[in-house]
Order: C-alpha cells, then structure tokens, then sequence
C-alpha cells in the first residue's frame, strides 16, 4: 500500500533521514520506533507532504507521490496525526472534526459524525466546546478522530500515547486494535518501545536518520541487543 | 447627555466604516501573515469606478453593486499578479511587496488617468437627517451602522457555519495542520482575498459617498485606519479587528468634541498618541492570539 525507497530528507545540509526505505501492506499496523531525534517525525512529514525530501521515491497505491501536497496526500488516502495533536483549540470539538471531513460531502460528513461519537463517546460530552480545553487524552482522541473524518485508508499517527496518563495509553493501544479490526492501515512513530511492538505486526527501527533493523514485533522483541541501546524496557 | 449619545452615534458610524476595513486586513493576516498595506487599493479603484459610471449619469443603487464588484475583483487580481509569487515568503518582504501593490496602483493612475482630485456627487439623501427625541442621526450614520451590522452578522455566520469559514479559521490557526486535514492552501488564500475585497467594498461604497472625490492616492486613508484599528484590535484577531475599528472611530470623534476649539483639527495626531500610550501598555493589541507555528 505505502512504499517507500531511498528517502533522504535534510534540513539545510543536515540528513535527517538517510536513504530510509520501508513499506506498509494493507491492513498493517506498522510500528516505527527509535531514540529522540532518530528522524521518526521526519520521515512521516516527507511522506505526508508537508517536508519536500531530496532524494528517494514514496509510493501510495501503487502511484508515485513523492513530494505531493499535504492536501493531495490526504485525497489520496493518507491521513496524519501529527506530533503534539495540533487540534484548533479555538474551534469547538465539532468544528474540529469537520475541518477533518474538509474533503467529504456534507452527507458523508454528518455520517462520519455518527460513528466518531460512537467510537469516541467522551468527545460527545464536549461537542461545543473549544478544543483548547480538552484534557490530554480527550485532545488526543480528538486528533485521532478529526484525522479518521476523512476516511483515510492509511492512517498514519506521530507519538500518540505521549503525554498520557498510563489508563489512557491503554485507550490508545484498544483503539488500535479496534482499528485494525475495521481493516484500516496504521503506521506508528511510538516512544513506547515495547507496547509498540506487542501491538504491531512489523516494525521498523530508526537510529539517526537510519533504519538499522525491521522484522515482525516478536522478532524484535527478541533482539535485546537492539533495544537496550535505545529504551530501558 | 444628548451631546454624548450624538457623539456616540456618529462614533458609531465613522468606527463601523474602520471596523469593515480592519476585519478585511485581519483576514488577510490570518491566513498569510501579511500586513496588507495594499488594502486601500480597491477603494482607490471603487473611487474611479464611482466616477466613471456617476459622470454617466448612472444612479447611487447601480453604483453600489459596481463598487463591490470592483472591490473584489481588485482584491483577487492583487492576489494573483502579486501576493501569489512570494507566498510563504518571510513576513518583511510580503509587508514590502504590499507597499510596492500600493505604489504601483497610485502611480497607473496619476499616470494614466489624472494626479489631480476629481468630484462626483453623493447620494441625494447624504445630508438627511431624523431626530429621536432631541437626537439628530445622520441617514448616512444610520445607514452605515445597520449595513455594518448586517455584514459582521453574515460574516460570522460565514465564519462559524460553512466549511469555507471553518477552513479559513483551521488555516490561519495552523497551516499546515488544516492542509494536513486536506484543506486546499490556494483555496482558502484566494478566498479570503475575495471576503476581504468584498468587505472593503462596502466600507469603500460609504467611504466614497461621504468624500465624493477619489484621487489616485484615495485608498491610502482608509487603508492606514483598517491597519491602525486591526493593530488596535490584536493582529490575528478578527473579533479585535472589528472592535479596534470601532474604538478607533469613537477615539476620534469624541477626542473631536472634547478638544477646545483652537486645537480640534489636531484631532488625528492626539488619536496616534493615545494609540501610541495604548501600544506601550498592550503591545499586542486588545485581543492577545497566541502566535501559531510557521514552518
């Protein structure tokens, strides 16, 4: 579904990322993981548009995308939730998931509302009011949800559970299953190296700009080599 | 009593005409980070328009929806031939290329129409007036008002219940979030354009009324009081803007007649130091928004 080759993006004429190549099939849940500062961010900014790589292809669907606008990406079927949520905390948590239903009809759109108020019932409690006042988990379902209003087949999350209490890092990891369950792909960035890799199929580790290993969770998992380098556990 | 409720209203009348403007430059802010110094080129515009088609003989209602209609299309060709190619630019040089909009669209017309002032008559009814109690309201005044009113009403419906409204509110929060969301940057940019040109029309329709001249250099008031009350206001809000033009409008007219006689046509310069006072205390403006990232 999402393939990518060689990618190496830089900021002025640092590498962030250096010929990174990974690929996502359909119904995947995909874990990208790493140190701080490994390029995780970057590498789902390159390939959602909003960073301009210099060299490599990334291919969506079997059509080269390399360097279309965030607009196009997400028409294409690739939604993002960026780092830090960015919800509009001005606008209400209803205006929050329209603007995320942006590209649907207004049909569609008030439908996708139904389902994100069943999937998220605690955004329903707080339908009028500014985003900005959203507790962190509330915020981060709501980043979550306002990206699933544009139906997007690839689903692509920056660092999800940061910042959460431990009970709601939990609602994160369900809501994961509960996606792949409905058949959506996933790619991850986590910081939770372990919980990451117990709940993905495959996974991917990013060490300063570099994949230096990928396999199945387990196999990972069974690499200790790997991970003490990077996480206590 | 009486004397404070007539200045009032005519504060009124005069900060609905600022408040018009600065809306329409707090649009353009949001969106862009653009300080629009051309702002007053669609009523520099409107003013040649109002001529041309007033020396036919045609009436004030045919005038008016020509005036808008200029004021818009002025507003998206400036976008398109200018503000287009240094989008994303740093804010200093979208802040220059708006001076240069400015320069270039005063000098076609000293060049090629004239450089001198040029008249055309007001509705008949400008200098009407009606009485409540032992209070005179100008017509023009209460026109003023219930058409700014009705406008702000409008935009704020525009604003709160269309996708378009909600975009242009995600966009000028976070960019490159809402283009994440897939709103269209070029959409959202030349829309805007086209709600502040036509929210600059209707100020230019009263602006040109009251003058009843237009010289090439005629946006360049309205322009600077549109900027000064969206400073006022708190750049990046649009709520602010809108209060920013009225309190500039109530400023000066009550700074007017409170001032004694021999120093009453001071009036503008006591205006910019109470602004330049207000500035010290609140830099940012009445509303404070939390300046959102660019990248």
């Amino acid at each position: 579904m999402l393939e990518v080759v060689g990618l190496t993006t830089k900021y002025g004429s640092i590498s962030a990322l250096r010929e990174v190549s990974l690929s996502v099939g359909a119904g995947e849940v995909v874990g990208l993981i790493g140190p701080n500062g490994a390029g995780k961010t970057t590498l789902l900014g390159s390939i959602a548009g909003l960073l301009q790589p210099e060299a490599g292809t990334v291919t969506f669907e079997g059509i080269d995308t390399t360097g279309a606008s965030p607009e196009k990406m997400l028409r294409a079927g690739l939604a993002l939730v960026p780092e830090h949520r960015r919800i509009f905390t001005d606008m209400t948590v209803e205006e929050n998931l329209k603007i995320g239903g942006v590209t649907r009809s207004a049909a569609e759109r008030s439908e996708s509302l139904i389902e994100m108020v069943e999937l998220f019932p605690v955004l329903a409690k707080k339908w009028d009011i500014a985003a900005g006042f959203l507790s962190g988990g509330e915020a981060q379902q709501l980043a979550i949800a306002r990206a699933l209003m544009a139906r997007p087949r690839l689903i692509m999350m920056d660092e999800p559970s940061l910042g959460l209490a431990p009970i709601l890092v939990d609602l994160v990891f369900d809501l994961i299953d509960r996606l792949r369950e409905k058949g959506t792909t996933t790619l991850i960035v986590e910081q939770n190296a372990t919980r990451m890799l117990h709940a993905s199929d495959r996974a991917y580790l990013l060490r300063s700009g570099v994949i230096v290993a990928d396999g199945t969770g387990d196999e990972l998992l069974a690499r200790t080599d790997l991970f003490d380098t990077f996480v206590g556990g | 009593m009486v004397e404070i409720l007539q200045n009032l209203v005519d504060g009124l009348g005069r900060g609905s005409i600022y408040a018009l403007l600065a809306l329409g430059v707090a649009v353009i802010f949001g969106v862009m980070h653009l300080l629009n110094f051309a702002h007053g080129e669609m009523i520099t515009v409107s003013g040649y328009v109002a001529l041309w088609s007033l020396d036919r003989g045609w009436s004030w209602y045919l005038v008016v929806p020509l005036i808008l209609a200029a004021s818009v299309l002025t507003s998206i060709l400036i976008e398109r031939i200018a503000f287009s190619r240094v989008r994303g630019a740093d804010d200093f040089t979208l802040l220059l290329t708006s001076f240069g909009v400015h320069f270039v669209v005063s000098s076609l017309f000293i060049l090629y129409v004239s450089a001198s002032v040029q008249n055309f008559r007001g509705p008949g009814w400008i200098h009407d007036t009606f009485s409540i109690g032992s209070l005179k309201i100008e017509v023009f005044d209460a026109t003023v008002i219930g058409v700014t009113v009705l406008t702000l009403l409008a935009t704020t419906w525009l604003l709160q219940r269309t996708m378009f409204g909600l975009s242009l509110r995600a966009a000028a929060a976070d960019f490159d979030t809402a283009r994440l969301m897939g709103v269209k940057s070029d959409s959202v940019i030349r829309g805007a354009f086209v709600l502040s040109g036509f929210l600059a029309g209707i100020a230019g329709v009263f602006w040109l009324m009251r003058a009843g001249s237009t010289t090439p250099s005629g946006g360049t008031d309205p322009m600077l009081k549109g900027v000064l009350a969206a400073l006022i206001g708190g750049l990046g809000s649009l709520r602010g803007a809108v209060l920013g033009g009225f309190a500039l409008g109530l400023a000066e007219v009550l700074l007017r007649s409170w001032l004694p006689d021999g120093i009453a046509n001071l009036t503008e310069g006591f205006v910019f130091a109470i602004i330049a006072i207000f500035f010290i205390f609140r830099p940012g403006g009445l509303i404070t928004v939390a300046k959102a990232e660019r990248v």
